[in-house]
């Protein structure tokens, strides 16, 4: 086996047992970048030089005896709309293309803490408005599973990573669904933590009150450890939640036995993918034949999350968006006057997808509409999180699927925006509520395409999630599993056995 | 026509906290441009505001000396639009849940006490400032812009339509500065532009119940201009209804060169600011205890200390009011007066002879030693030294910190006093100085002024004039 196949836990196991370093770490998946990125395009800046020097300086104080955290060493990529200081952080935006932050975002000051190397920042949808990886301002994402395929969005770079060898793990971002779909799609695990759960200081904000960092990974015990490292307070964040968390990982084996399960009847939908909606039934009965008791639960509000989150996202995003007007860093067009400059700069920095949604919030929050769709959305919102409490009290764990479909084809949806914007059906309305939501690998579709599952439970219950995502992961059906890369045309010769 | 004058104020004004109002960066006014600055103030990707904890409290402490109703919950808003100074395109401030409503201000006005009610007081951040090569940023070459006073905290405080004419709005501004720096809550400098004013201005017929149609005024840089501007604006708005024609709801600016307003109709106007609340920070939830603590140390506010100056001291009126009007001034006179107890001779020096030479010499009250004042004045009520030599020795202790007692005793200065020592002092000059004292004993009476010059020269200036003068008069009599 090389390096890249094993587990973060593995690795971190066989660091800590000095049987690899982290400079041979970084090394290995520098190599498989190098290999398979030019085909799947997961990076928008690879950064070897700096993970070796991270990698080399753990590897001293390993040396040296000194006490290092559980993922020292172990590499790692970050969503490019996550503040590197020194690293260009460019939301996949051309109004950013060459923006280099000053600054840290407080998840990265963790990550460089904890001593692990990162290896790049990955591509994503510009801004995070997308769920393909097509809008990038640069190229698309492919799908490692199928590079006709796309790796779903916004997070796809890191999605897509994780799930060809080219990280153990990875940062992204989830608005509404952009962890938990492009995890689906890319068959790995993908946590949204509870809002507040993980400090959003230095996320470049697209919708502030549902924007929030969290992991992709390719188990859930992979994902506790990099939650423990990222999840907790920040006096940057003022809405970040106050205390800290339990560890995560100690109670990943405790099963299903007498959970409380609710399948959500949306998102087991008709108009979903029947093999799709099949993989979460058989999912659910899966938890039933272990001890659960496991109920279909009808979430109604959920009809309406779609359209309130394109309310709301859109309208804080055009707020969020306004600081990019060419007068202090990023894209700049002069012009007659002030007037002009704003207007060159904006026009010729953003794509379609980011001034669409631009146009909507603007308009959603103007004078004479602003009660009929941002109230009206707040006040929808204010609904579903009603509901969720509702549900949560009889409920400790919903599924459904992570996503309508499996990965579909480069260009299928880009003409047709709402189209693009239902494939985060299932996703969204957990954003709106605040809820940690989980995708999963649910098995996988007769395209050969994994399915996502996704589990959602009451705030602050990231370790019941992990705890079931452990529970899929002992069976053989929903085990994750690694693409087999038939694009690469000759594969690396390594020496030894 | 006669009109009734209709004018509401909009206040702004810098608090003075450490650091600004979402970040540790400095509020030092006069730094090098764009060195108080760091990632939140810049409104740089990925940043977010936290509350400075000092703002919040010294904006309640405004609050509550405006006798505004502090609100248990608040919440802040986005106010979004474009302009280079305003680094995030939206500006944090308070919209329809502000921190304090209603309230008012009480202050002496030429008909006697006035007072006027307020709207609300609400807490907002700083923007930028510009610089334009040009006259506006739309016939600027280039404009710059300097970040270090972005993020500043800023109260804004709105008054009702309550004020009558531009005296009174300056009368009303002059007090609620003092209020402000009584309250410790802003240094209030017009000329720093940590204290500003927009006004509202109408007219309408004497006891009609309807606004008539208001205009904007910005750029006053003055309690002054403030008071110029709104008479302006009210001949020409009276000018304009008398000739038949009609206001047009406008911004003007002050032109304070040429003394007048001018119509701002460009593109710098009318803007739908889409306020929605700040997702980035939580609502403000402020509980009785925390307003209880900051309303009990509230310090004295200018209306206590007039009457405690009228009631404790026995001062009048025109004296109180000059020395609340300087809260320097009037803590040194009430530090001085506990260890001196003839408060009105107190009085009168401190805003006579004192206040003179802290003005000649460019020194701020606190700098006085309380001790060497009242040292002073009691030299002189001991007959020690003489008028003339008090004000020589108050010079010096106000410049250089000298102790009174210590400076008589190195000199000499004590008083020269008693007939032993004036009367031969007395024939002295009466000798020397024949052809006046016989133009005085001719009934040139005014001639005695140069001869107790004389004496007081012999005596280095020392003597008591008035004790000169008797001996002066009964020699001459003989």
């Amino acid at each position: 086996m090389e390096l890249f196949e094993y587990s973060a836990y593995e690795l971190s196991k066989m660091l800590q047992r000095k049987k690899t370093s982290s400079e041979e770490l970084v090394r290995s998946y520098l190599k498989r970048i190098e290999l398979i990125n030019p085909r799947v395009n997961a990076y928008i800046t690879a950064t070897p030089a700096l993970a070796l020097d991270t990698a080399q300086s753990v590897d001293n104080k390993r040396i040296r005896g000194e006490e290092l955290h559980p993922l020292a060493g172990i590499p790692v990529a970050v969503k490019d709309n996550i503040s590197t200081a020194g690293i260009k952080t460019t939301c996949a935006s051309r109004i950013l293309e060459h923006y280099i932050p000053p600054y840290d975002a407080t998840v990265v000051k963790a990550l460089n803490r904890a001593g692990m190397p990162v290896l790049g920042k990955t591509n994503l949808d510009e801004f995070a408005m997308g769920s393909s990886t097509e809008n990038s301002a640069f190229f698309p994402t492919r799908n490692p599973w199928d590079l006709e395929k796309v790796p779903g969005g916004s997070s796809g770079g890191s999605a897509a990573a994780v799930a060809s060898g080219m990280a153990p793990l990875a940062l992204g971002s989830d608005t509404g669904g952009s962890i938990r779909q492009p995890a689906a799609l890319c068959g790995v695990t993908g946590l949204r933590p509870t809002y507040g759960r993980v400090s959003r200081y230095g996320l470049v904000a697209f919708a502030s009150s549902l924007d929030q960092v969290g992991t992709l990974a390719l188990s859930a015990r992979d994902t506790a450890l990099l939650l423990n490292l990222v999840a907790g307070p920040d006096p940057h964040d003022s809405t970040s939640l106050p205390d800290r968390d339990r560890d995560y990982i100690d109670n990943l084996t405790a099963g299903v036995e007498n959970l409380r399960v609710g399948v959500i009847k949306q998102n087991v939908a008709d108009s979903f993918d029947r093999e799709v909606t099949a993989a979460v039934l058989k999912a659910a009965s899966l938890l039933e034949s272990n001890g659960a008791r496991v109920e279909k639960v009808s979430l109604p509000m959920i009809d309406y999350g779609l359209s309130a989150y394109y309310l709301i996202a859109p309208s804080e995003a055009s707020s969020n968006l306004g600081r990019y007007d060419g007068v202090r860093y990023g894209y700049f067009a002069p012009g007659k006057d002030i007037s002009e400059m704003f207007c060159r700069t904006r026009g010729e920095g953003f794509g379609p997808e980011v001034k669409r949604r631009i146009m909507i919030g603007t308009y959603a929050l103007s004078a004479g509409y602003y009660d009929a769709y941002y109230l009206q959305a707040m006040k929808v919102r204010t609904m579903i999180r009603r509901e969720y409490e509702e549900v949560f009290k009889r409920y400790d764990i919903l599924i459904g699927a992570a996503s309508p479909t499996p990965a579909f084809k480069l260009g299928e949806k880009t003409g047709d925006p709402l189209q693009m914007y239902l494939s985060d059906v299932c996703n969204i309305t957990d954003s709106l509520a605040g809820v940690p939501s989980l995708a999963i690998p649910g098995g996988f579709h007769s395209s050969g395409l994994p399915m996502g599952l996704q589990l959602t439970a009451a705030p602050q219950s990231e370790r019941l999630l992990l705890q079931v995502a452990c529970f899929f992961e002992q069976h053989p059906e929903t085990k994750p599993r690694r693409p087999e890369l038939d694009f690469i045309e000759s594969p690396p010769e390594e020496g030894g056995m | 026509m006669n009109y009734e004058v209709v004018i509401g104020l909009e206040i702004h004004l810098e608090l003075q906290t450490i650091s600004k109002l979402f970040c540790g960066c400095s509020t030092a006014f006069d730094r090098e441009p764009n060195t108080n600055c760091c990632p939140v103030c810049l409104g740089l990707p990925g940043s977010l505001p936290v509350f400075n904890k000092r703002a919040i409290e010294l904006a309640v402490i405004a609050a509550l000396a405006l006798n505004s109703e502090v609100q248990r919950g608040s919440r802040f808003d986005r106010k979004n639009y474009f302009y280079p100074d305003l680094p995030k395109a939206y500006q944090v401030s308070q919209y329809d849940r502000p921190l304090a409503r209603g309230g008012y201000l009480e202050f002496e006005a030429d008909s006697g006490v006035r007072r006027v009610g307020l709207e609300r007081v609400h807490l907002e951040e700083e923007a930028g400032k510009l610089q334009h090569a040009g006259n506006s940023i739309y016939q600027a070459e280039y404009s710059l812009v300097d970040y270090n006073r972005a993020g500043i905290p800023l109260l804004e405080i709105v008054t009702a339509p309550q004020i009558h004419s531009g005296r009174e709005a300056r009368a009303f501004l002059e007090n609620l500065r003092l209020t402000m720096l009584y309250a410790g809550v802003s240094d209030c400098k017009m000329e720093e532009g940590s204290l500003r004013c927009d006004a509202n201005i109408s007219l309408r017929p004497p006891g009609s119940d309807r606004f008539g149609t208001k205009a904007e005024v910005k750029n006053m840089n003055s309690f002054r201009s403030v008071e110029m501007a709104l008479d302006y604006e009210v001949g020409r708005q009276a000018k304009l209804l008398d000739a038949g024609s009609i206001v047009v709801q406008e911004t003007c600016h002050w032109d304070e060169v040429n003394k007048r307003t001018i119509s701002l109709r460009d593109k710098e106007e009318s803007s739908d600011y889409r306020y929605f609340p700040e997702p980035d920070l939580m609502p403000l939830q402020l509980n009785n205890s925390f307003i209880e603590k900051l309303a009990e140390k509230m310090p004295e506010l200018p209306r206590q200390r007039l009457q405690r100056l009228l009631e404790q001291y026995g001062l009048d009126k025109e004296t109180a009011v000059l020395l609340t009007a300087n809260p320097g001034l009037s803590n040194l006179f009430e530090e001085t007066a506990g260890i001196y107890g003839r408060y009105k001779d107190l009085a009168n020096w401190i805003q006579g002879d004192l206040l003179y030479q802290l003005r000649e010499q460019g020194k701020e009250p606190v700098e006085i030693n309380p001790n060497q004042l009242a040292e002073l004045l009691k030299l002189l009520d001991e007959g020690v030294i003489n008028r003339p030599v008090a004000k020589e020795l108050l010079s010096e202790m106000v410049q250089r910190g000298l102790s009174p007692k210590k400076l008589v005793e190195d000199r000499g200065l004590t008083m020269i006093s008693g007939p032993q020592k004036l009367v031969p002092l007395v024939e002295q000059v009466i000798a020397d100085n024949p052809e006046a004292v016989e133009s005085y004993q001719k009934g040139k009476k005014k001639v005695i002024g140069f001869l107790l010059g004389k004496v007081m020269d012999l005596t280095g200036g020392r003597a008591d004039p008035g004790e000169i003068n008797r001996i002066l008069k009964d020699k001459l009599k003989d």
